[in-house]
């Protein structure tokens, strides 16, 4: 197991290296100079040839590209000093870029907005697990009943509906039109802040989309994978010990039904904690989503480009748990 | 807990009871279907005794597995409609509620599967799913007295160092151990009745002969009134001291297992004989399959079931088989011996037609 990890986690840094260098040849093989926002940004629009030309010697975009990745990649390591301009900005290792319009280091930016993405993340996920799991189970139990049917066409129909509609009705109804007191104010307010309650306020809406849109999502998953465990020969052979009902259920179904379940999940919650640009857009969480969805707005290169490889550290992190999960879940699975 | 006094009560009334452990009187398994009903099992009647096989023989289909279920209250009650009469011990059983029927299975009587990869929990461990059947019956035992019965079971079904690889899942054990394991669940309460439904099938031959050897010795030790089903008529043979043959969810033919290889009366069971491999016929020669296929439950042809098929039904007089149930009637061979079927010589069409081409050798001796 342990040297299975330890492989896994080499691939996953062999994956990061080429997501990085795919990012950042997309970056300097773009449709403009990879100077040419930060130009128009410093001279109100009035960025002149010479003047992208200045852009372009400081920030390096004259060399050849594989110099240019070497010293970022260098800077992930040990730091260095980014010149824009007239103007240097020290950046200290992991070094991921200057901002183009806050000329803040990156790196600081975005470890201030996890805490933000991840409350998002975990008490969604948390919400629709709470509730999904534990109705699937009900509708398998009851499968083929008018309660099961009516149940399953109505999620059916709430997970028809796109999310970023789903989250915006939502909000819309709770917040605006009805004006409910608990979710007047959202946004993501720091829990050290602001103290417990006004965290738990601010987020509450979005947990709430979240979970309702997750829970019918996996009310299915779970409905499905317990119907076919509960028709597995194992089930009968469980039955004929003389267990009771529930026992059978949970102990022999509910944990066969869980592995793919759990799989779906991993997935799922690694794409969450990468930042969930809807639920942070439409309910202002200040999070990795929202911030990346304003660097693409304002073409912030360097942000754009962390977002990005963050995203691909946590998909391969959660990739990486999953399997070992699984592995833990059911004993056929090997780790080799 | 409930389970402790049913638990004793049942086993107080094992004791007491007299006659045949299990009692099967005119068993009728319907399930009804968009399609309209479909009768599994129809006017089932048979008994086991402690210390007796009773072999149940016939196609996929035939209703075989069905009717053990219901013995069993294996059948969702939503799904299956029984009626009859199943005595277990002197329990009837058919109409029993859940609990009680809780405190039977497993423990006064039990049932092993066949494909045992598939029945056996494969994210357990092969002694906790041992120790969770003798705890669900035993509440009052310690998970160590219930580690060292499923060691003693395993022990006691010939697996290889048991205290070792009770810590073992399913897919560690080879096809012969698991049904093993099976076995030794199946009997880790000690039951009266034990059903054995295929319980060689997925399983090569020689490990089917030891399979079936362990069966017996247990069956010995235990004294237990065993059901075992198959469609293979070596088992049958080997195993079985009554036959009972069925065809569309009825039985065809009883009686003791050499009554029916040696003197069957019912052209369904010449089919299966006739379609029996002979090692030492030539290789030329060529198995005679029973003509088409099993009927359809839900639209059953009139009359006798296998008419359709019966390459006999010529020599009854008038259209009697396609027309009339044939009622299972005693049969020539002696009394305990039951056929249904309209055939009025039935010996004298087995031995000038059925036995000439199945076995020409012993056509001698019969004469």
């Amino acid at each position: 197991m342990f040297a299975y990890v330890v492989k896994r986690l080499i691939s996953g840094v062999l994956v990061l290296t080429l997501v990085s260098m795919g990012i950042f040849l997309l970056f300097w093989f773009g449709p403009s100079s990879p100077a040419q926002p930060i130009c128009d940004r410093e001279t109100s629009n009035r960025c002149t040839q010479e003047k992208l030309a200045v852009y372009e010697k400081t920030l390096g975009y004259n060399n050849p590209v594989y110099e240019e990745y070497g010293k970022f990649v260098k800077g992930v390591f040990v730091g260095r000093t980014l010149t824009i301009a007239s103007n240097e900005y020290p950046c200290a290792a992991p070094c991921l870029g200057v901002s183009f319009r806050t000329k803040q280091p990156v790196k600081e930016e975005l470890v201030s907005r996890i805490p933000a993405t991840f409350s998002v993340a975990i008490g969604g996920a948390f919400l629709y697990l709470l509730f999904g799991i534990p109705i699937g189970v009900a509708a398998a139990r009851r499968r083929g009943t008018v309660a099961d049917k009516a149940l399953v066409s109505s999620f059916l129909f709430i997970s028809s509906i796109p999310y970023y509609l789903f989250a915006l009705l939502t909000w819309l109804y709770l917040t605006i039109t009805f004006e409910v007191p608990l979710f007047s104010d959202t946004g993501y307010f720091a829990i050290t802040e602001y103290g417990p309650f006004k965290w738990f306020s601010g987020l509450f809406l979005a947990w709430v989309a979240l979970g309702i849109f997750g829970c019918t999502q996996y009310t299915r998953f779970t409905r499905g994978a317990m119907v076919e465990a509960l028709s597995e020969d194992y089930i009968r052979t469980a039955k004929a010990k003389g267990l009771p009902s529930r026992t059978i259920v949970y102990r022999h179904g509910l944990r066969a039904a869980l592995v793919p379940v759990v799989t779906i999940f991993g997935i799922d919650f690694g794409t969450l904690l990468a930042g969930t640009i809807f639920t942070e857009r439409i309910f202002e969480i200040q999070g990795i989503g929202w911030w990346s969805l304003e660097a693409v707005q304002g073409r912030d290169l360097p942000v754009v480009m962390a977002t990005a490889l963050f995203s691909a550290v946590v998909l391969i992190i959660s990739n990486l748990l999953v399997d070992v999960i699984y592995s833990v879940l059911d004993p056929r699975v090997r780790l080799s | 807990m409930t389970s402790v006094p049913m638990t004793q009560s049942s086993a107080a009334e094992r004791d007491q009871h007299e006659g045949p452990f299990l009692q099967v009187e005119n068993l009728k398994v319907t399930f009804p279907t968009q399609d309209g009903p479909v009768t599994a099992v129809s006017g089932l009647t048979y008994s086991v005794e402690k210390g007796k096989t009773l072999g149940i023989v016939g196609e996929s289909g035939s209703g075989k597995s069905v009717s053990s279920m219901a013995v069993m209250g294996l059948h969702d009650a939503k799904s299956a409609q029984i009626s009859g009469s199943i005595r277990v011990g002197g329990t009837e059983v058919v109409g029993l509620s859940e609990s009680h029927m809780r405190g039977l299975r497993g423990n006064s009587m039990a049932m092993i599967f066949q494909d045992a990869l598939a029945a056996l929990h494969p994210f357990y461990k092969i002694g906790g799913q041992l120790e969770e059947a003798y705890l669900v019956h035993h509440s009052s035992a310690s998970k160590r007295d219930a580690r060292r019965k499923a060691i003693e079971m395993l022990d006691r079904v010939g697996i290889p160092q048991p205290d070792r690889r009770v810590d073992d899942f399913p897919h560690q054990f080879s096809g012969g151990m698991r049904q093993r394991a099976m076995i030794a669940m199946g009997l880790i309460n000690d039951p009266s009745l034990l059903i054995a439904d295929e319980p060689t099938t997925a399983l090569d031959v020689t490990v089917q002969a030891q399979i079936l050897d362990l069966l017996q010795d247990l069956q010995r030790e235990f004294n237990s009134a065993v059901i075992i089903i198959t469609h293979d008529l070596g088992v049958i043979a080997e195993m079985a001291d009554d036959v009972l043959v069925m065809y569309a969810g009825r039985c065809v033919e009883y009686g003791t297992a050499k009554q029916i290889l040696t003197s069957p009366e019912m052209p369904y069971t010449w089919g299966l004989l006739s379609s029996i491999p002979d090692v030492t016929a030539s290789t030329d020669a060529r198995l005679i399959p029973i003509p088409g296929n099993p009927p359809s439950l839900l639209r059953p042809p009139p009359g006798c079931s296998f008419h359709p098929r019966c390459v006999h039904s010529s020599k009854v007089a008038g259209d009697l088989c396609s027309t009339e149930l044939p009622e299972l009637l005693p049969a020539s061979s002696g009394t305990a011996h039951l056929k249904r079927c309209h055939l009025t010589d039935p010996v004298g069409v087995y031995r000038s037609e059925v036995l000439p081409e199945i076995a020409p050798e012993l056509v001698e001796e019969t004469r």
